[in-house]
Parts: C-alpha cells; sequence; structure tokens
C-alpha cells in the first residue's frame, strides 16, 4: 500500500516565548531570584531617575549669560558651560585664530570619511589611508602651529581644551599602534639582539606608570639636556604618552599573534613569501582582527590617559574645565563642570567602542580555525 | 607504467631534488638518518610509513620549512643553503599540499590563489585572478570563488590548496598527508584531483598512506621507519613482495584496517 507519510506542518511557538512577552520572561522573571531583582532595580532606578532628570533637565538653567542667572535654581547651572565651551574646546588658542583648528578638523572628516564608506574598494582606502597618515599631520601641524604661508604663530602652550586631548589622543593612537606591532613582532623575532632589545623596551615602559614618566619627561629630562636644548613640553608628553602605550599595545598586538596557527606560517613560507609579505598579508591582518577589542580597550585607556598631562601643566579638557571651575567669578559649579568633563570622555570613549564592535562584526569571515 | 629510477641514480641534469645523506635531530632525537632520495623531473613518489617516521620531516627539509643539520639537498640544481633569499627562490618553485589546508580564513578562494603570484610573482592582479579562475576550473570548484575558506568543506577546501599552489606553476609539488583530516566521503574528490595532477606529468612526492593511489600512480613506493628510507620499490613489487620484515608488518597492519 503505497502510503506516502505527510511531513507535520510546522506550528507557531507558543506566545509566551517570543516577543516583548517572551524576552520578559526570559531575562526579567525567569525565577524568584530573578523577580527578585527585577523589582529591586526597579525601585532603585524609581528613586535615582527622577532625581537625575530633575537636576539635569527640568530644574535646569540654560539661558543667561552669568552666575546670576542660576542664582535660586535648584536643577544644574549649565550657563556655566555655555558661557565656558569655547575655551573647553580650544583652550587658551587665540580667538581669532580659532578657524584654523575648525578647518583642521573639517579636512579630517573630509578625508576620513570614505574610509568609513563600505563600497570603497579597498586598494583605494589603503591609499587613502596611507596618505592620510603621511599629510594630516603636517597639514595639522602647520595649520594649529602657524608660523608659515603667512599665519601668525601660536605657541603650543597655548593648545588646550578638547583641542588638546584630541592631539594627543591622535598622536598616541596613530603612533603606538604601528609602533606597538613593531615591538611585538620584535619580541617574537628569531633574532636574539632585536628579541633582548624589544622585550626590555617593553618591560622597561610598562613597569612604569604614566605619571612617572611625564614627569620625568617635563622635570628629569631637561636636568640631563645641555643647556639652552630645551624640547617643547607637549613634544615631551607626545613622545611619553606615545612609548607609554606602544608597550602596552605591543603585548596586546602579541596575544594575536600567538594565536595564529603555525600552519598559516607555513603556508605563507611554502608560496615564497618572505618574512615581511607573510607577516603584512597572512598573519597580521588575522591577528589584528583577533585583538581588535584589546587593541580599542587600549585606545580607550589612553584616551582617558591623556588627562593625566594636567599634571605637568598643559591644559587639556580635564585641566581647562579644572581651571574655570577654580576660577572665583564661577566657584561653585565644579558638579556641571565634571559632569560635562565626563560626558564628553564617554561620548568618545563609547563611540569608539561601537565602532569596534561593528568592525569585528563585518571583519568576520565564518572561519573557526 | 614507466620504469622507475632507482635511488642511486647519478647526478643527471633530469633529476628534480636530490637528498645526499640528510640527517636532522631535535635536539637529541635523530629523526632523519641518512636519507638519500633522487628524484627525477615527471617522477611521482609515494612516502609511507607508520606516525612518527619522519616521512613528513623528510618533505619539509625539501622547501626548508624543516632545517636539517648534515647533508644537502638540490632542488631543481639549486642547492638549499642559510641564503633567505635562495630558500624563497626554491619555494616558488616548489608547491606544497598540507594536511590541514593551512589556507589563509581571512581571504577569499579567489585571493587565496590569486596572492602569491601577485605578491611573489609580479603578476598583474587582474591576470593573477584569471590564472587563479584558470586553476579553480581545474580543481572544479569555479563557483567557490568568491566564498571564504570557512565555508568549503574539507575536500573542497583542499582541493582549493592544491590550485593555491599550481598557481605558482611549481616545478614539484609535495604533497604531506593530503587527505588523512579528511572525512571519508571527501577523500575520494581531493585523489581524483591529484590524479588529474599526476596525467599532466607533474613531478609529486606525497606521504600518504592511501595504497590505492599509490598502486595507480606511482612510479615507486618508499617505505620509512623510525627516520630511515628502509625499503623501495615500484608499487607492483612493494605490495607483492616487500623485503624487510618492517614493511610487511606494516603493510599487513594498513591493509588490514
Amino acid at each position: 500500500m503505497a502510503q506516502s507519510r505527510l511531513p507535520h506542518p510546522d506550528l507557531p511557538p507558543p506566545p509566551s516565548t517570543i516577543g516583548a512577552l517572551g524576552w520578559m520572561r526570559r531575562n526579567l522573571f525567569s525565577s524568584p531570584f530573578n523577580i527578585a531583582l527585577t523589582a529591586l532595580a526597579t525601585y532603585l532606578l524609581w528613586i535615582t531617575v527622577p532625581l537625575l532628570l530633575n537636576w539635569a533637565l527640568f530644574d535646569a538653567t540654560w539661558s543667561g549669560d552669568d552666575r546670576e542667572a542660576c542664582q535660586g535654581g535648584s536643577g544644574a547651572c549649565w550657563v556655566f558651560i555655555r558661557v565656558h565651551l569655547d575655551q573647553f574646546m580650544y583652550g587658551f588658542y587665540p580667538k581669532a585664530q580659532r578657524w584654523r583648528v575648525n578647518i583642521a578638523l573639517l579636512l579630517l572628516i573630509l578625508g576620513a570619511a570614505p574610509l568609513f564608506i563600505r563600497t570603497m574598494p579597498n586598494p583605494v582606502k589603503v591609499k587613502l589611508g596611507l596618505g592620510l597618515l603621511v599629510f594630516y599631520p603636517i597639514i595639522a601641524f602647520v595649520l594649529f602651529k602657524g608660523g608659515l604661508l603667512g599665519l601668525p604663530e601660536v605657541e603650543t602652550s597655548l593648545w588646550g581644551g578638547l583641542l588638546l586631548t584630541l592631539v594627543i589622543a591622535g598622536v598616541g593612537m596613530t603612533a603606538a599602534l604601528p609602533l606597538g606591532v613593531l615591538l611585538a613582532l620584535g619580541r617574537r623575532s628569531q633574532m636574539p639582539a632585536i628579541q633582548t632589545l624589544c622585550i626590555t623596551f617593553i618591560e622597561f615602559w610598562r613597569g612604569v606608570p604614566l605619571i612617572t614618566v611625564l614627569f620625568m619627561s617635563s622635570v628629569m629630562l631637561p636636568l640631563f639636556l645641555p643647556e639652552g636644548i630645551n624640547f617643547d613640553k607637549l613634544l615631551r608628553a607626545l613622545v611619553g604618552v606615545t612609548l607609554f602605550q606602544a608597550a602596552y599595545m605591543a603585548e596586546v598586538v602579541r596575544g594575536g599573534l600567538q594565536a595564529i596557527p603555525k600552519g598559516q606560517f607555513e603556508a605563507a613560507a611554502a608560496l615564497g613569501l618572505g618574512y615581511w609579505k607573510a607577516m603584512a598579508l597572512i598573519v597580521l591582518p588575522q591577528a589584528l582582527k583577533l585583538v581588535i577589542p584589546g587593541i580599542v580597550n587600549t585606545f580607550i585607556a589612553l584616551f582617558k590617559d591623556t588627562s593625566l598631562v594636567l599634571i605637568i601643566g598643559l591644559f587639556d579638557l580635564m585641566n581647562t574645565v579644572h581651571n574655570a571651575i577654580t576660577n572665583p567669578a564661577w566657584l561653585g559649579f565644579s558638579t556641571e563642570g565634571y559632569v560635562f568633563a565626563a560626558a564628553v570622555y564617554w561620548l568618545f570613549c563609547f563611540s569608539m567602542s561601537r565602532y569596534s564592535q561593528n568592525l569585528e562584526k563585518r571583519l568576520y569571515t565564518g572561519h573557526k580555525r | 607504467m614507466n620504469s622507475p629510477s632507482t635511488a642511486h641514480a647519478p647526478l643527471s641534469e633530469q633529476s628534480m631534488i636530490q637528498m645526499e645523506g640528510v640527517h636532522k635531530w631535535y635536539g637529541a632525537f635523530h629523526v632523519l638518518k641518512d636519507i638519500n632520495l633522487t628524484v627525477q623531473k615527471g617522477e611521482r613518489i609515494v612516502v609511507c610509513g607508520p606516525s612518527g617516521s619522519g616521512k613528513s620531516t623528510a618533505i619539509r627539509c625539501i622547501n626548508r620549512l624543516e632545517e636539517y643539520q648534515r647533508g644537502r639537498i638540490v632542488v631543481d640544481g639549486k642547492e638549499l643553503s642559510n641564503d633567505v633569499k635562495l630558500i624563497e627562490q626554491i619555494r616558488r618553485d616548489v608547491g606544497m599540499v598540507f594536511q590541514h589546508f593551512n589556507l589563509f580564513p581571512h581571504l577569499t578562494v579567489l585571493e587565496n590563489c590569486a596572492l602569491a603570484p601577485i605578491w611573489v610573482r609580479k603578476t598583474p592582479r587582474k591576470q593573477a585572478e584569471e590564472l587563479a579562475m584558470q586553476y579553480l576550473e581545474r580543481v572544479k570548484i569555479p563557483e567557490q570563488a568568491k566564498k571564504y575558506p570557512g565555508q568549503l568543506s574539507g575536500g573542497q577546501q583542499q582541493r582549493v590548496a592544491i590550485a593555491r599552489s599550481l598557481c605558482m606553476n611549481p616545478k614539484v609539488m609535495l604533497f604531506d598527508e593530503p587527505t588523512s583530516a579528511l572525512d571519508p566521503e571527501m577523500i575520494k574528490e581531493v585523489l581524483d584531483t591529484m590524479v588529474a595532477l599526476a596525467e599532466d606529468g607533474m613531478t609529486m612526492i606525497c606521504v600518504t598512506h592511501e595504497m590505492g593511489f599509490a598502486k595507480t600512480v606511482a612510479h615507486r613506493v618508499i617505505f620509512m621507519d623510525s627516520g630511515e628510507i628502509i625499503e623501495q620499490n615500484t608499487p607492483e613489487k612493494f605490495f607483492t613482495n616487500p623485503q624487510s620484515e618492517r614493511t610487511q608488518l606494516f603493510l599487513s597492519q594498513i591493509l588490514h584496517n
């Protein structure tokens, strides 16, 4: 008897396991303990969020030009931030010259934007990226510093605020990553001299706190230099931050290199690729992709560590805010100042974090080995 | 089948690979003991032996993936030395297929194949990609060109690995247990590819336990045990009339499994 067995029709899943209801059951009310935690969290949010919102938004003072406007208000005095915003952004950079900073920023955005367009072919991106890496620092330096092409000179000691934070973070990141890669490769080198050199470098810089590095660069270094030779204070901080972070970066990258199977090195070698080509084309693309979370972690740490330059008297965002808070004319608004600074740092760090997650997803090629 | 050359063939213009008195130690462990082997152009050799007998190590010495401490190896008239440039030159002409494929997981199949022609042979990209497609067709997977290795089956990956080697237009191909990591149903597709390659006259040295492959394709079968070449003969004689006891034991073990 020919009886064909019909496949069982698909049934919809029970309504309580899908959609918002299912999500809540799974994540909020899955056990008595979780129900208790959910209740506790709801209670904590209930008592804190309204207070915060009232302070930051509903009771806050937004308009006015001086501290009188904030008299009697029970919320935040955002007037303090508004009045000082230019200072927070540019520090003591002369007002008449600030357009140069804006142009440099605009150039960076225009130059870097194509790198984030997904349909752009990779060889074009590589060329553009390298070009940007080589030429942008020169252009930006000329614009910031001046003294050339009829631009009045602006001493680096006048650079400040978010501008200075971004300069230190930007230089630190773009210089620390390649340096870290070289150090990581050197540490795994077969040549004992190079290996020893790299290990010594990494272990030295990792063993010293960044504060010490900055102090040494600004206080001790001049003592050892002959009379009359004086490096720019910002330059010394930049070098210190870069070398310090490069050591951390090297260890992150080394972790990635160690995760690459030996077979990859052998396959590259068997095809006749030399050391540098094998590294650049086969090993590093895989190793760096593996350690994107670690690299971004180091970048985020670096971004926040730039605030330490305040101890050597550079006016980065943190120090500028601090300076405004201690200004006698505006005493009493330290909360607003610190909240603002925290918000700016958070915005940058969170963006980096999100971008790295996006990058990881995009670069995933479904391999498991 | 062509008459095989013996291991003691005189150095001739025709030989592709000569290994003379090659010894290798891992620390105190003597892995290769006085390996002498001459491979003629167009000759196909199967190396077999129990695991740990040094057969993989021996062929990996030919493209210098392993160093050896004594003896000499001449590949296509060039003697291996410590000169990095020379080693790279020799590797260009010696294709290698690994047990675990070792495809580059971050590159597509096409990029895997075109990479070495572009960066080592300086072939223009477009031409290299055409070359890659040509060899992918030859191993019968042109439709997978845009995929990543992780999306392919083991057999397909190994065929890509063969195509990747062929793209360098090698004079000799080394196969290091190419089917040992494959599921049984995929072994045949890889062996078929290798047989087709053999029919085209490629010089091949193949470490494998696929005795059927050895019987149909090899000119000469070499049996190694504990770092030594114990016996070598034509497949007919090797399988029907093994000379040494160790060979007989090995054959009885693998043929009865």
